[in-house]
């Protein structure tokens, strides 16, 4: 029944970090099953899922806290993972734990030189310096993390963890500890300083936008397996499975039988290439319901509710169980009760 | 606060009082003249001079010292190692056995102790010769037996709050397990170490069950001057060393308390 999916991985020449075959399980549980994944230099690759998914094992894997019964990694023409284990201490890859794991009992200064010990004492202090510096805790510099705030101990931790000059750097789930309204001025800040030094970065995280955001490439995981990788453009814009689509977008559901390349709807015809016939669904995006068109079908508006920014009309269609809801930046001036005629726009919508 | 009853501060006060009220009579009858501790004549510091004068007396305190600085050492050395031991071994079935095993000198009596130790010394004695008497050596070894596991639970306790990426982070930093150890593990437990210290030097301090079974002739330690004089008749002098004991205990437990409290404030 669960047939091993191969995501085929194309190994660039220029592959920096080669993660391939890892599988690890806890017990009975699968905690990752084959994955494969490449990062270039410099590359910032995202590592989406729903939490429980096998993220943050195979980032504990690649820090080398954790060992997977098989498969490879090879950092910059070295395999650290495989025929040998080498040790946490000796891979140089620098990890952000989700709750920060500052040492409580060394001051902010103590904690960025903790990792400077293999350094001699004048570059150590160096290096302690510059990451102060660069990360703005001149006045946090004695402080204790007990009296640090949550985006100060983030600032701690990402200093810490680069000033060894890390050849990779994994950070797990680096912003979900931050409230909403900070979390996006320290997602900017962090990413801006990233891409400037150059770092290769593996980033875990659970929501959706900042993965399409953060990174070049998203590698989108599921119970232990890779579903889909690539460019935010190509998850978003060519899911490969319904957990892909779905994953980044709440879909409108619509039930249809192909025929002959077509999916006849209770929302009208739509092309559905390649599909055999039979029973299949129709996905439209919220924003890829359009109103208004000589061939569109009628709906009767259920509720309209501005949210600030974006309308949300909600539709009711004959033949179909759900509501349909529509979101648009423009402004319908429609009211409950209302017909109107409405379509999908082709980009918006896929046929599983 | 009106029609608040009394009725809880007088247990509050009766409860105190039971605890405090005879070593309050003990400190005071130590600044008292007479030679009789029943009967008050006047104020006076006399006993405390004839104490410092009293050989016999100062040699036991010297000996309690040693031993219980000794056994407290050991004690916390190994009560580390087992707590350590035990975190390691969380998925090892039959692991609640030797948990339960390692504490059972917290609930033994300590006749039972004290009895099965000395049987155990004498019998060693007898078949290989050591140890070849019974002193300074076996109360130690014996206060070690209880004092692990009173350190044990206490290092224990404070091991299972320590987070364990902690070391993780160590380790991802480039620390060797042994620089992990010294340098974030050891210092996070250092509060609980100490309090253990603490702990199993002021039980050992006061043993006199344990003690009085394993001892030998020579090694007499200071309850144990204590209990044998007081069957003889007390002398004054035995309420102004225990007001300095008291004096002592009290300055140990307050550095304890306050070291456990730092410890919280720092996780």
């Amino acid at each position: 029944m669960n047939q091993p999916v191969t995501v085929r991985v194309v190994r660039p020449r220029d592959a920096f970090l080669d993660v391939h075959g890892i599988s690890r399980r806890f017990g009975e549980v699968a905690a990752l099953e084959g994955v494969s994944l490449v990062a270039r230099r410099g590359e910032i690759v995202c590592l989406a899922g729903q939490s429980g998914c096998g993220k943050s094992s195979l980032l504990r894997i690649i820090a080398g806290v954790d060992r997977p019964d098989s498969g490879t990694i090879t950092l910059d023409g070295e395999e650290i993972e495989g025929a040998v284990h080498a040790a946490p201490e000796a891979r140089r890859v620098g990890l952000i734990f989700q709750d920060y794991a500052l040492f409580p009992h060394l001051d902010v200064t103590g904690n960025i030189l903790f990792g400077l010990k293999h350094f001699v004492r004048v570059e150590a202090e160096r290096r302690c310096n510059e990451a102060i510096e660069r990360l703005g805790l001149q006045h946090l510099a004695k402080r204790y993390p007990h009296m640090l705030s949550g985006g100060e101990h983030q600032r701690v931790a990402l200093a810490r963890a680069l000033a060894p000059s890390p050849r990779v750097l994994l950070m797990d789930e680096p912003f979900s500890n931050l409230d909403r309204k900070l979390r996006d001025d320290i997602r900017n800040e962090t990413l801006s300083l990233l891409r400037k030094l150059g770092t290769t970065v593996i980033m875990v995280t659970h929501d959706p936008e900042e993965a399409l955001s953060a990174g070049d490439s998203i590698i989108l995981m599921r119970a232990g397996r890779i579903v889909q990788s690539g460019t935010s453009s190509d998850l978003y814009d060519r899911p490969n499975s319904v957990y892909a689509a779905e994953f980044f977008c709440d879909f409108n559901k619509i039930p249809g039988i192909c025929r002959g390349g077509f999916i006849e709807t209770p929302l009208g015809r739509a092309a559905a290439l390649g599909r055999a016939d039979g029973e299949a669904v129709l996905y439209v995006r919220p924003q890829a319901l359009v109103i208004g068109g000589d061939d569109g079908v009628m709906a009767k508006v259920m509720e309209c509710r501005l949210r600030g920014e974006i309308e949300e009309i909600t539709f009711t269609l004959a033949g179909v169980a759900q509501p349909l809801r529509r979101r648009s930046t423009e402004r319908s001036g429609l009211v409950p009760g209302a017909q109107v005629k409405i379509y999908t726009d082709p980009a918006g919508t896929f046929v599983f | 606060m009106k029609g608040r009853s009394t009725f809880p501060l007088s247990v509050l006060a009766f409860g105190y009082a039971f605890l405090y009220v005879p070593i309050v009579i003990l400190i005071v009858y130590s600044f008292n003249d007479s030679r009789l501790v029943s009967v008050w004549s006047h104020f006076s510091t006399r006993w405390y001079g004839e104490l410092f004068r009293n050989a016999q007396i100062g040699d036991a305190l010297w000996l309690s010292l040693r031993v219980a600085a000794a056994s407290a050492t050991v004690s916390v050395v190994l009560g580390t190692f087992a707590a350590f031991a035990m975190r390691r071994m969380r998925s090892l079935a039959g692991r609640g056995i030797f948990e339960v095993l390692s504490v059972t000198p917290l609930i033994l009596p300590e006749v039972l102790t004290g009895l099965s130790l000395l049987l155990l010394f004498v019998f060693l004695g007898q078949a290989i010769g050591w140890p070849a008497q019974r002193g300074a050596l076996t109360i130690t070894l014996a206060h070690i037996t209880f004092g692990m596991a009173y350190a044990t639970v206490v290092i224990r306790a404070r091991l299972s709050q320590l987070d364990p990426t902690l070391a993780e982070a160590a380790a991802d930093l480039g620390a060797t397990p042994f620089r992990t150890f010294r340098r974030v593990t050891l210092p996070l437990l250092m509060p609980a170490i100490v309090a253990a210290w603490l702990l199993a030097f002021t039980l050992s301090l006061d043993d006199v069950v344990i003690a009085s079974f394993v001892t030998g002739p020579g090694a007499t330690t200071l309850p144990l001057v204590i209990f044998s004089s007081v069957r003889l008749g007390v002398s004054p002098q035995i309420n102004a060393l225990a007001t300095l004991l008291v004096l002592f205990a009290a300055c140990l437990i307050l550095a304890a308390s306050l070291l456990l409290r730092r410890g919280e404030v720092e996780k």
